[in-house]
């Protein structure tokens, strides 16, 4: 294998890890307060705005159905107006954003909804502002989840990124493409396939690793 | 401790209703004209069966269940219309456990004690501070910085007392704090929170479904049913000449005294010609009835068949039970003559 194609393995990584990570990045930034305002919004809940609950639940489904790839072309004026270009890894990160930001606030509303409604009364009875219930109680409580979620997040983006090449983002799914499919160079295919395999096994392991680390509830199985 | 001689609130529940409306239209009416003072100071117990409305009326001294009729008062505080900051208020002064303890599987013990105090918004030197003093309080200081997972049920209720008490209420309110306990921990509970009331002076309001928790921690009870309180009182005045039908079928639970099996497949409820009389005995304090009974034989002449019995100790009185049947035509007689003697009487029914 030539050092030329070493070099644009390792730079195609380093662009996949570039999108994933500032796509994640801004997802959780996005997706963590949209999934938990989703979560303590329905009627009589925490935060009881039934109407925005429903209006921003049929967005968010709406988002999640569109075929990544399909959001990827239809949102490109979208993406100028942002990144200043529609082309271009960097432009790329909008559209994984824009993926990332529902799916993460589903997966933090799930972990969210999980967590026990005891504690929610105890903190009220403590006199807790709804707020603080958020930050206090249901963000820690629901962190072995939410971290899960992320992991689930991470590996889905890791998949999403192959698609980008369709708007000339770069990165391993591109180079495998350009080079193993067009070029037919099936050992790069190979290669980049293995990469892959090997960071979302990465990904999925440390995600695990720190969502243990987190979580103080007894082990599963021993029960109460 | 530096807490004594706060003043303990008093609770008043007046003409109180809640009603629910059901998911599938129509309304539960969960309390129904409820009127209750429980005393400043006192372990009031509230004891009722499942779904008669205790947990609905404990949540209300919080806030965390409004009155749809009637109104809740906390000292002079009206619980029922306060809301936002002055709700807020109201609940830093009433401490609350509860059955599943509530506690944060993601804080160590000092964390879940602090929780209270970080909500008031108190420094965190003060938080560090009292937070030590609870642990110690509760007797868990060797377990500070273990997680609630780490812990058994009896030692995870000791941290819920010591959450309760971290923002020194005035109030503290246990909904059915010791049905997950054995009934070992549930004695040590339960002398734990005797001591506070006795050490801090706070009011204690405390729902059970069973009547040996009000025996040995309540100074006052109330009897719940069907949303309605059918009977309240000191715990002995109840214990001793209970009222109502609910308020005796917890007791006879409690006491384990029962008819035999054979004389109550036999009871009627009117006599026969030549039969017996079956009443419940029952006295309060010192009063040895031994001697009352053989009394009523010696001096009366009437015989008495003891058919079950026990003494035991209500809030460090003795609570004497018993069960005895004797012949129908003098039960009036011997009815007076123990009543005479400050034993109280039921009559249970009739055997041929
Ligand atoms: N949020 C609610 N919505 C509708 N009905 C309710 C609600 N809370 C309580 N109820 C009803 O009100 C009645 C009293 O309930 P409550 O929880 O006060 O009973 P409880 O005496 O505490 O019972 P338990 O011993 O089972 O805890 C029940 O019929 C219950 O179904
Ligand atoms: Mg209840």
């Amino acid at each position: 294998m030539s050092a030329n194609l070493i070099n644009l393995l390792i730079e195609a990584t380093g662009q996949t890890l570039y999108m994933v990570a500032i796509s994640t990045l801004l997802g959780t930034l996005f997706g963590l307060p949209l999934g938990t305002f989703l979560a303590t919004s329905q009627r009589g809940e925490l935060l009881s705005a039934p109407w925005i609950n429903k209006v921003l639940g049929l967005v968010v489904n709406a988002t999640r159905s569109v075929p990544f790839i399909i959001l990827v072309v239809a949102i490109i004026p979208f993406t100028r107006l942002v990144a200043g270009t529609s082309i271009g890894t960097t432009a790329a990160i909008v559209p994984l954003t824009l993926a990332a930001v529902p799916f993460i606030a589903r997966l933090v509303e799930n972990a969210i909804r999980e967590v026990d409604s005891g504690l929610i009364e105890a903190a009220r009875a403590m006199g807790a502002t709804p707020i603080q219930i958020i930050r206090k109680v249901l963000i820690p409580e629901a962190l072995p989840g939410i971290t899960l979620g992320l992991t689930l997040a991470v590996v889905s983006l890791i998949g999403y990124s192959a698609m980008v090449g369709a708007v000339g983002g770069e990165g391993l799914g591109d180079l495998g493409i350009r080079y193993g499919y067009q070029r037919f160079m099936p050992e790069v295919m190979a290669i980049v396939v293995v990469i892959l395999i090997v960071l979302v096994q990465l990904v999925q392991s440390i995600g695990e690793w720190i969502a243990a680390k987190v979580d103080k509830r007894a082990p599963k199985g021993r029960g109460e | 401790m530096t807490e004594r001689n706060r003043d303990a609130a008093s609770i008043s529940f007046e003409a109180v209703g809640k009603a629910f409306a059901k998911p599938g239209g129509g309304t539960v009416h969960a309390l129904e004209d409820v009127s209750l003072r429980v005393e400043p100071g006192s372990i009031t117990g509230i004891i009722g069966r499942s779904g008669a409305g205790k947990s609905t009326l404990l949540r209300m001294v919080n806030g965390l269940e409004r009155p749809t009729s009637g109104r809740v008062l906390l000292g002079a505080h009206d619980v029922g219309t306060a809301r936002g900051r002055a709700l807020r208020d109201i609940r830093r002064d009433v401490g609350m456990i509860f059955q599943h303890f509530n506690l944060l599987a993601s804080r160590t013990v000092a964390g879940n004690i602090a929780m209270p105090l970080e909500i008031a918004g108190v420094a965190k030197s003060e938080i560090t501070a009292r937070v030590a003093e609870l642990v110690e309080r509760v007797g868990l200081s060797q377990q500070a910085n273990r997680y609630p997972a780490e812990l058994s049920g009896g030692q995870k209720q000791r941290v819920g007392i010591a959450r309760a008490l971290a923002t020194k209420p005035k109030v503290l309110l246990s909904d059915e704090a010791t049905s997950a306990l054995d009934p070992e921990t549930t004695q040590t509970v339960l002398s734990l929170l005797k001591d506070i009331n006795r050490d801090l002076g706070l009011t204690v309001l405390l729902i059970t479904h069973e009547m040996a928790v009000v025996r040995d921690i309540a100074s006052h009870v109330a009897v719940i049913d069907g949303g309605r309180i059918v009977e309240h009182g000191p715990t002995h005045d109840v214990f001793i000449a209970p009222k109502h039908a609910t308020t005796r079928s917890f007791l006879s639970g409690v006491t384990g005294v029962k008819l035999p099996a054979f004389v109550k497949s036999r009871l009627q409820n009117t006599p026969s010609e030549g039969g017996e009389e079956v009443i419940r005995v029952t006295f309060f304090g010192q009063h040895a009835t031994d001697p009352m009974l053989a009394k009523l034989t010696g001096e009366l002449g009437i015989e008495v068949n003891i058919l079950a019995g026990a003494v035991e100790e209500i809030g460090s009185h003795p609570f004497g039970n018993l069960l005895v049947s004797l012949p129908a035509a003098r039960g009036e007689e011997a009815r007076r003559y123990l009543q005479d003697h400050n034993l109280n009487t039921e009559v249970l029914g009739y055997v041929g």
